[in-house]
């Protein structure tokens, strides 16, 4: 065991200097937008002085270099500024949004995994078979459809036509109180409270957005999942399991999908970033008060502090994330982290 | 104890049906060591598999019988099927670090096997697995239960493939080309394994093999497939001194062994007068004091610890060593695919080690060093068709173009083999000789003075490698090259190399002419090699 802890500090300590470089970079790259937060901040109908004024006691006057210092001395205090357009400190806006937005995120890629995982290995063991085209045809058809266009389709079926689900705004229906801030997660929170009303209102919400962005995300999955199956149950200990007499299950599960997970693991956290950072669409669809939403409106406004929170908070976000799928592969494979 | 009757199997591919097992028959005794030999395609392992109704998707058992110990294994159910794998019938393999869950470690892989087969319980299946270990007898079994396979040697990778298949103590193993990929030494060590543990338990034996001198020297009786048919079944000793079938006489006489010669591994009708080599007594490769150091884990490694020998022009030269020894090292050295730590390689008369490796491809020398790679279907370019390859040397380095390169290409293939149609397929239209072939065009293309063989033949059939074998020969008289040789095949060196070197961990360990070094050698480590090379019995057919 003691290799592969040494492994897994010496990958945290690689994401030391990941993270200072994107310090630099959230900084750089919100100067280099163009407009002006000052002539936003001071409103249509500010003259020359008051956009100076207010660019002045923004710190905006002031050299890049020192800028930055500034925007350091911010961070490591823990201080991520003030968003112009929402009035709140940037980091109690993340705090609120983040986890709206991870919560969506985790419960649309635990659905998809649910479906796609079996699927593929169901079409796996069964090539050319009615499971297999099924799989194909699922695959491919939650693939093309983009996303805004599935989730207006589910609310048009099961919130206007139908009316099996609640109306698409937000998190909570009005007629619920959100659950006692714990984790941000209303689901979680909801259950630690005891409040099971309330989790499954918050439930009832969650449901089609999560659809949507599962829908999107599993066609990588089934067919990672498909094509590691395959391979893995074509390797030469697949035969020698089997001529040891091994039972089916034995084979297919203890070892030839343990083999397949490594593949699928990379897809999962590949399908996890990018659905982080894309499902501003869904958010946007279902009122979602999430992180995607918040930076595109940031963005839109200059909104420096916002933009670079965003920024920032995705960044780490990522780095955890590789980390945590470096640290799978690890426990996954004996191999890794030897060599 | 196992007999099959008038057995054929289909498998079903995209071109139609293939009959890779035409209607063979044959017996097991108790306590018997059968012997199937054949090339590949000759349908050996598909009959293994077949028995076992472990065949791959697509593959059928069409008629025929098989019975084991009064069971009719082809009605018997697949859970009956399941009871008798590994209980009463196991299997071992080639390819050994493949066979193995790489993700499991082996102790645990030999209790799923005793847990299945209810011969442990949770409670005692670690103590037996450490027994199943020291039965094949493993050093330190007890640390060796918790390893991964990528962890051991490819010959303790094998042994642990044996410990699974003789956990539950079956009274028929079945080895498929269970030495294949392994160092003779080992192939010798893992195979008299096999058979004392055979003998001290009674157990019936069935070995696949491409080798028929490897056969001869463990089996009581050898049957020969060719095409999905037996074509002759007899004692070794009688098949070896007296082989009925045409093919068994091809087999027999393409195996090679001592007192044969090159020409006489071929069939008597293709044999040609031994062409006249000429090697002269000027050095043109002169190796000095060569070191390579790879940087370990626990301090430098020396793969290849300051060596010295020459080649002389026209000259064939043998290097000899097990996995290891610093063979490949030293040969990509002189090919200038690696850099070497220390130490010259006098080329010509020129050091060509002055130039980095990674430079050396537009050094004017890069034309006059070539090589053949051992694998022939792994070292072709899958999308390029075979013209494409032979033509990627002359075009790259001699800058030549349109119809006089495909004029040149024709040339080469003509001079290799190669019948001009083949040149348009791609690598996988190809067979094994086909392909080697292709290799040998394309290292040869430049009109190389020094060409490396790195184990050129150790993939292909016998009767195959007879036949490049014998076209390596008639290339390096025709064209005045000079061969450095690896391989770990004594009895190929023996044929085809004037002179030999014994490498073992990085040093030379014993050199001289190959009859010398071959009939009396001096050194321990030459006289292990030379013993472990299973010697078939005398033949008469030469």
């Amino acid at each position: 065991m003691s290799p592969r802890a040494k492994m897994i500090l010496g990958r945290v300590a690689q994401a030391i200097p990941v993270i200072l470089g994107v310090v630099v970079i959230s900084f750089v790259l919100t100067r280099a937008l163009p407009g002006d937060p000052a002539a936003y901040f001071a409103g249509p109908a500010a003259d020359a002085e008051s956009i100076a004024e207010i660019r002045e006691a923004l710190g905006l006057d002031k050299p890049l270099l020192q800028q930055f210092f500034y925007y350091v001395g911010d961070l490591a205090r823990g201080e991520l500024g003030t968003s112009l357009t929402t009035g709140q400190t940037v980091l109690a806006d993340l705090a609120a949004r983040l986890p709206a937005s991870l919560e969506l995120t985790l419960v649309a890629l635990l659905l998809s995994c649910a479906i796609a995982i079996p699927l593929g290995v169901l079409a796996a063991t069964r090539p050319g078979t009615w499971v297999d085209h099924l799989c194909r045809v699922l695959v491919t058809a939650g693939v093309s459809m983009p996303t805004f266009f599935t989730g207006i389709v589910l609310i048009y079926v099961f919130y206007y036509l139908t009316g099996l689900a609640p109306s698409p705004l937000g998190r909570l229906d009005f007629i619920y109180l959100s659950p006692p801030h714990v984790t941000g997660f209303y689901l979680i929170d909801a259950a630690v409270a005891g409040d099971f009303e309330t989790w499954f209102g918050a439930l009832k919400q969650l449901i089609l957005p999560a659809t949507t962005l599962a829908l999107f995300t599993l066609a990588p999955i089934a067919r990672m999942t498909r094509a590691a199956m395959l391979s893995a149950l074509s390797s030469d200990f697949i035969r020698t399991a089997r001529a040891a007499g091994l039972g089916s299950r034995k084979v297919l599960y203890g070892y030839a999908f343990r083999n397949a997970l490594l593949p699928v693991v990379t897809t999962l956290g590949m399908v996890f970033s990018f659905t982080l950072g894309a499902n501003v669409l869904v958010e946007k669809v279902f009122a979602w008060p999430g992180i995607g939403s918040y930076a595109v409106e940031a963005l839109v406004v200059s909104d420096y502090a916002a933009v670079q929170g965003f920024v920032l908070a995705m960044a780490l976000l990522f780095v955890v994330l590789n980390l945590i799928i470096d640290i799978a592969y690890a426990l996954i494979d004996p191999r890794i982290g030897l060599n | 104890m196992l007999s099959i009757n008038n057995l054929s199997v289909a498998f079903k591919t995209r071109k139609g049906e293939v009959n890779a097992v035409r209607g063979i028959s044959l017996n097991v005794a108790k306590g018997e060591t059968l012997g199937i030999v054949g090339e590949s395609g000759s349908g050996k392992s598909v009959t293994s598999y077949a028995l076992m109704r472990i065949l791959d998707a697509g593959g059928e058992i069409r008629t025929g019988d098989v019975t084991y110990s009064g069971i009719d294994l082809r009605a018997a159910s697949e859970k009956d099927m399941r009871d008798i794998r590994g209980r009463e019938i196991s299997m071992i393999f080639q390819n050994p670090r493949a066979a193995l869950n790489p993700i499991r470690r082996v102790g645990h892989q030999i209790e799923d096997v005793l847990i299945r087969h209810a011969q442990a319980t949770r409670q005692d299946a670690k103590e037996k697995a450490i027994a199943a270990l020291k039965a094949v007898k493993i050093n330190d079994a007890a640390a060796r239960y918790d390893a991964y396979p990528f962890e051991l040697s490819g010959g303790m990778c094998q042994r642990i493939v044996i410990a699974i298949a003789l956990a539950c103590k079956p009274r028929l193993l079945i080895a498929d080309e269970p030495t294949t990929g392994l160092d003779i030494t080992t192939q010798k060590a893992v195979m008299d394994l096999v058979g004392d543990l055979a003998k001290a338990r009674g157990m019936g034996m069935i070995l696949i093999t491409h080798d028929l001198g490897l056969a001869s020297q463990y089996c009581d009786r050898i049957v020969v497939m060719k095409d999905g048919l037996i074509v002759e079944e007899d004692v070794p000793a009688q098949l070896f001194t007296n082989p009925q079938h045409a093919y068994t006489r091809k087999l027999v006489d393409a195996t090679p062994r001592l007192g044969a010669s090159l020409r006489t591994l071929l069939p008597p009708e293709a044999r040609r007068p031994e062409p006249k080599l000429r090697v002269q007594s000027n050095p043109l490769l002169e190796v000095r004091d060569l070191v390579k150091t790879y940087p370990g884990k626990s301090g430098p490694v020396q793969a290849v610890k300051g060596i010295s020998f020459d080649i002389n022009a026209g000259q064939s030269l043998g290097l000899v060593g097990e996995s290891g020894s610093g063979k490949s090292t030293t040969s990509e050295m002189i090919v200038r695919l690696q850099d070497p730590s220390s130490g010259n390689i006098i080329f010509d008369r020129q050091d060509i080690a002055a130039t980095p490796s990674a430079r050396f491809m537009r050094h004017p020398m890069r034309r006059d060093i070539q090589m053949v790679f051992q694998d022939a279907t792994d070292s072709l370019n899958p999308r390029g068709t075979a013209a494409a390859a032979i033509a990627e040397p002359l075009a790259r380095i001699d800058g030549m173009r349109g119809s006089k390169l495909s004029a040149r290409v024709a040339e080469l293939a003509e001079l290799v083999g190669l019948p001009q149609p083949l040149l348009s397929r791609f690598p996988h239209q190809l067979s094994g000789g086909q392909k080697a072939r292709v290799g040998i065009a394309r290292a040869i293309a430049l009109e190389p003075k020094l060409l490396i063989l790195d184990e050129p033949t150790a993939a292909l059939d016998v009767s195959i490698q007879a036949i490049v074998l014998n076209l390596l020969v008639d290339l390096r008289a025709q064209m005045g090259m000079s061969y450095l040789f690896v391989s770990h095949d004594l009895n190929v060196v023996r044929l085809l190399c004037d002179e030999v070197l014994v490498m073992k961990q990085g040093d030379i360990v014993d050199r001289g002419p190959t009859a010398q070094v071959m009939d009396t050698p001096s050194h321990p480590y030459t006289r292990a090699l030379i013993e472990a090379a299973p010697q078939p019995p005398k033949s008469v057919a030469a």
